[in-house]
Order: structure tokens, then C-alpha cells, then sequence
């Protein structure tokens, strides 16, 4: 009995709550109304007109998301490493990074990089005349570059903290089994540091997805870029915000489950 | 003639009209006015929404479950275009509904409200976590004195919970400062703005994209400090646990 640890569940459902009692069945009546009215009253007609490029919109948005927050991750292994085993000057720095990037809005970043930087390269004609600058003409190599910096910081700070929690003993155990420090580091220490970081990981993900309408302020088309467009264009206020509003509650709601799938299975809370 | 351009480029921070560091310290000043009126009006409809999610009847429960879910869910910059619309749209027409004519609402207002429903159910959850850790004996001896509910929260439940809420509250406040910045896109003239307007005017982007960077982390940076401090004072008397 003593033995057997059980650790309890994140979130427990209120018991005797089903989704079916009167109060619920009333509120969901009034809630279908009201799509009811938002459908029938408000000016859907742009809708077709736009319907390709809401799509493309979203495919923006969703590979900006997974490039940036792999990317991110990969660049954040080295720097939560180095705050927690890197020598002195490597640490210095990165906990620099992570202050800097943390302390100040994504919006400034974006803009200091699409718009600080840009007008930095065009300045230089080497640069104009390298191959890359049909690339840095473009603005997404700037929104990619700024959500990936952000996710590594914030991944980093998370990264730190998940090596740092890895109890001694096992890498104490990898060593008397003569593995090397770069075979420890590989077998042991990042496997039981991710899986430690796992369920925040996945948490900031979903929070990344709500990043990346920024990068339409730089003229990026992602999905919110379209919405501003037919905004522009139809002089609409609200249905295209609640339209733009539903989506990311429908990829969110999508991200949310992909992941607690995920994770259950790979057992990670109370490790 | 080094010096002589450096001293040109610095010159254009100069407080004084030709520089545009004055209208980047007022845009500060409006970034902080909107962060913290906006962190204010968040923590009084999260203790307000926290108290409505455990101890409130079956229908509020659910109408800030829906809250809480539907503002966490949604990026913060469609939820702000949203609001910053349909806020200053509901109210102007109740107000002319009340009779009191075309009322415009002033920008500030406006910010503050958007930052603060926002704000709002991200504290309602911490501050929900936080009641949920006092040990509920301590609420049912304060019960048993024959307090009010009103004075159990304002002399139990919050005095006791702060410790548990402090590092999410501390968060929070710091995604309020940087959260200020999303008003940019709307329009309203905050440090980011600002320093865009006079970045576009005076071609030297660097340099302004700099300096409002140094200001938004000297924010952070002092925040840290008094929070460290604020929460040193909070954890008095508790064991620590770190």
C-alpha cells in the first residue's frame, strides 16, 4: 500500500454535472438564438468571395506556428542548458536573452526587426545584391524570425527549469554506468528534461498560435491578414472579427485536444 | 565628424519639440496609465469572477466558465479589436439610449476597459487557484464568528490566499505592460506608436525601436524588483518552500 504512489488527476470534473441539466439547456437555447440572430441579421455575403484565401490565411497562420515553435524549441535546448550548465560567460548571455526578449512586447520586436533591420539591409548594396534579399524583401522572414526568438525565451526559461529538475541520481547513475557527459546528456538528461517540460510546452504552443496574428501587422498574410483585407474592403466592423474570433477558438480548441491526447499518452504530470 | 553624427542621432531623442523624446516619454506615461488601470479593473473582475466560480449558483458558474474560456482562447489582439468595437459601440448607444445624446468615449477609457476584460479572466483563474489553497477550517472559523461573508473575504480569504496568488498575479502584470503594446494596432498613441510615428518620420528606426525597448525593460526590470519585495512581505510567516 505504502508503495503504490498515485498521483492525483490535473483536473477533476465537478461530479453530477452533465451537460444536460435545465439551467445548461436554457443557456444553449439562448446561445442558439443568438448565433441564430448573428447568422440571419448580420451581412455574411462576403464570405464565398474570400473562403480560398481564408484557407490559405490559416495555412499561413498554422505553418508560422509549427516552423516558429520548433525552430524555437531546438534554439531553447541550448539556451536552458547553458543557464544551468554552461560556463560563465554563456550563461551571462543567454540569461541576458531571455531578459531582454521576455521584458519587452512582441509587437516592438516585430517592428524593431521588420522595420529597424530591413532599412539596415537595404542601406548595404552587398546585401542588395546577395541572393538572400529576394527573401529579406519579404516581411515573413522577419515575423518568423521575431515569433521564433520570442518561443526560444520563453521555451529557454521553461527548458532551464525542466534540466535543472532532473534529480541528480539518474545522471549520477548514467555516469557509473560509463556513459560519456555528451551520451548522458543525449540518453538521459534532454529525454527526462522534455519529458518533465512537456505539458508546459505544449501550453505555450497553444499560446504561440495567439502570437501570430501579429506578424499581419508587417504585412504578412496569415488569416488575420485576410480578415483586415475584407474588413478594408466591405467596410464590415464586426462579422469579420467574429468570424476571425471563431476560428482561432476552433484552432485552439483543436491544439488544446491534440495535445491532451498527446499526453495522455505519455504520462507526464507528477513526474 | 564621428562625433558629429552620433551627436545628431542622440539629438533626435532630445526632450525639447525638434527631438522626439518627450512624445515617447508621454507615450510611456500612456502605457502605464493603461497598464495599470487595466491590471485594476482585471483583478477586481477576476476576485469578483473567482468568488462567482466557487461559491456562485449554477448559471453564473457557467457563464464565467464561458468567460474565462472564451477570452484565453482567443489571441489578445482579435479580442481587443473586438471589445475596443463593440465596447465603445454598446456603451455610446446606452448612452444615447439614456438620452444623453452622442458621447464619445475617449481612447483611454476605452484601452483600459479592453485590457481589463482581458485581464480579467486570466486572473479569475489564478485568483480561483489561490482561494482554493487557504485551508477551508481557517473560512469555517471565520464563519463561525459570525462574520459576514464580505468580511470573511476581505479579512480571510484574500489576506490568506495572496502568497499562492502573488507569482501569477506578478505575471500577470507583466503581460499587462507588454500587453499594452496590442493597442498600437488599434491606433491608440502608446509608447509603441509613438515610437513607430517618430521611427517612420525620422527614418532612424534602430534607434527608436531601441530606445522604447530600453524603456519597456526598465518597466520589467523595476516590476521584478517590487514584486520580490511585495512578495517578501506577503510570504511572511510561511514556511518557505523552495
Amino acid at each position: 500500500m505504502s508503495e503504490t504512489v498515485t498521483t492525483p488527476p490535473a483536473y477533476v470534473a465537478p461530479a453530477g454535472r452533465s451537460l444536460f441539466e435545465p439551467h445548461r439547456l436554457v443557456l444553449m437555447a439562448i446561445f442558439g438564438v443568438l448565433v441564430f440572430c448573428i447568422i440571419w441579421f448580420m451581412r455574411w455575403d462576403w464570405l464565398p468571395r474570400y473562403s480560398a484565401k481564408l484557407v490559405s490565411g490559416i495555412g499561413e497562420s498554422l505553418l508560422m506556428l509549427f516552423a516558429t515553435s520548433f525552430v524555437g524549441f531546438l534554439l531553447a535546448v541550448p539556451i536552458g542548458l547553458a543557464q544551468v550548465a554552461g560556463p560563465r560567460l554563456l550563461k551571462w548571455l543567454s540569461v541576458l536573452f531571455c531578459t531582454v526578449i521576455r521584458g519587452t512586447p512582441l509587437l516592438l520586436q516585430l517592428w524593431l526587426l521588420y522595420y529597424g533591420l530591413g532599412s539596415i539591409f537595404a542601406q548595404y548594396p552587398e546585401i542588395r545584391q546577395s541572393f538572400l534579399w529576394p527573401y529579406l524583401r519579404q516581411a515573413w522572414p522577419y515575423g518568423f524570425l521575431a515569433l521564433t526568438l520570442s518561443f526560444a525565451a520563453y521555451e529557454g526559461e521553461v527548458m532551464r527549469g525542466a534540466f535543472a529538475g532532473v534529480p541528480r541520481g539518474e545522471l549520477e547513475a548514467a555516469d557509473s554506468f560509463g556513459m560519456s557527459r555528451f551520451q548522458t546528456f543525449w540518453r538521459i538528461w534532454l529525454p527526462r528534461a522534455i519529458h518533465r517540460a512537456l505539458p508546459t510546452l505544449n501550453g505555450d504552443t497553444v499560446l504561440q498560435l495567439k502570437s501570430t496574428p501579429l506578424i499581419a501587422t508587417i504585412t504578412v498574410v496569415d488569416v488575420y491578414g485576410v480578415i483586415s483585407r475584407v474588413r478594408q474592403d466591405t467596410y464590415l466592423t464586426y462579422e469579420p472579427l467574429l468570424l476571425l474570433a471563431l476560428i482561432y477558438l476552433c484552432l485552439t480548441g483543436i491544439l488544446v485536444y491534440v495535445f491532451r491526447k498527446l499526453e495522455n499518452r505519455i504520462p507526464t504530470r507528477g513526474v | 565628424m564621428a562625433t558629429a553624427a552620433t551627436q545628431s542621432v542622440f539629438s533626435l531623442l532630445a526632450l525639447d519639440s525638434p527631438g522626439w523624446g518627450g512624445v515617447m516619454l508621454w507615450g510611456f506615461a500612456h502605457s502605464l496609465q493603461l497598464a495599470i488601470g487595466g491590471y485594476t479593473l482585471g483583478l477586481i473582475i477576476g476576485i469578483g469572477g473567482a468568488c462567482a466560480k466557487l461559491y456562485g449558483g449554477p448559471i453564473l458558474r457557467d457563464l464565467m466558465e464561458i468567460y474565462t474560456t472564451l477570452i484565453r482562447a482567443i489571441p489578445e489582439l482579435v479580442l481587443m479589436l473586438l471589445l475596443y468595437y463593440a465596447g465603445t459601440d454598446a456603451l455610446s448607444q446606452l448612452l444615447a439610449a439614456l438620452g444623453y445624446g452622442a458621447v464619445d468615449i475617449d481612447a483611454l477609457t476605452a484601452g483600459i476597459f479592453v485590457i481589463g476584460v482581458v485581464q480579467g479572466a486570466y486572473s479569475t483563474e489564478i485568483l480561483r487557484g489561490a482561494i482554493k489553497a487557504v485551508p477551508i477550517g481557517q473560512i469555517e472559523a471565520a464563519r463561525a464568528f459570525g462574520m459576514s461573508p464580505l468580511q470573511v473575504l476581505r479579512r480571510v480569504t484574500l489576506p490568506a490566499m495572496l502568497p499562492h496568488a502573488i507569482p501569477g498575479l506578478a505575471n500577470l502584470w507583466m503581460i499587462a505592460t507588454k500587453d499594452t503594446a496590442l493597442l498600437a494596432v488599434i491606433g491608440f498613441s502608446e509608447l509603441t506608436l509613438v515610437t513607430r510615428q517618430a521611427a517612420g518620420s525620422t527614418k532612424a528606426y534602430m534607434l527608436f525601436f531601441l530606445a522604447a525597448g530600453a524603456l519597456y525593460l526598465a518597466l520589467t526590470l523595476v516590476s521584478n524588483v517590487v514584486i520580490g519585495l511585495i512578495e517578501k512581505r506577503a510570504r511572511r510567516g510561511l514556511t518557505r518552500t523552495a
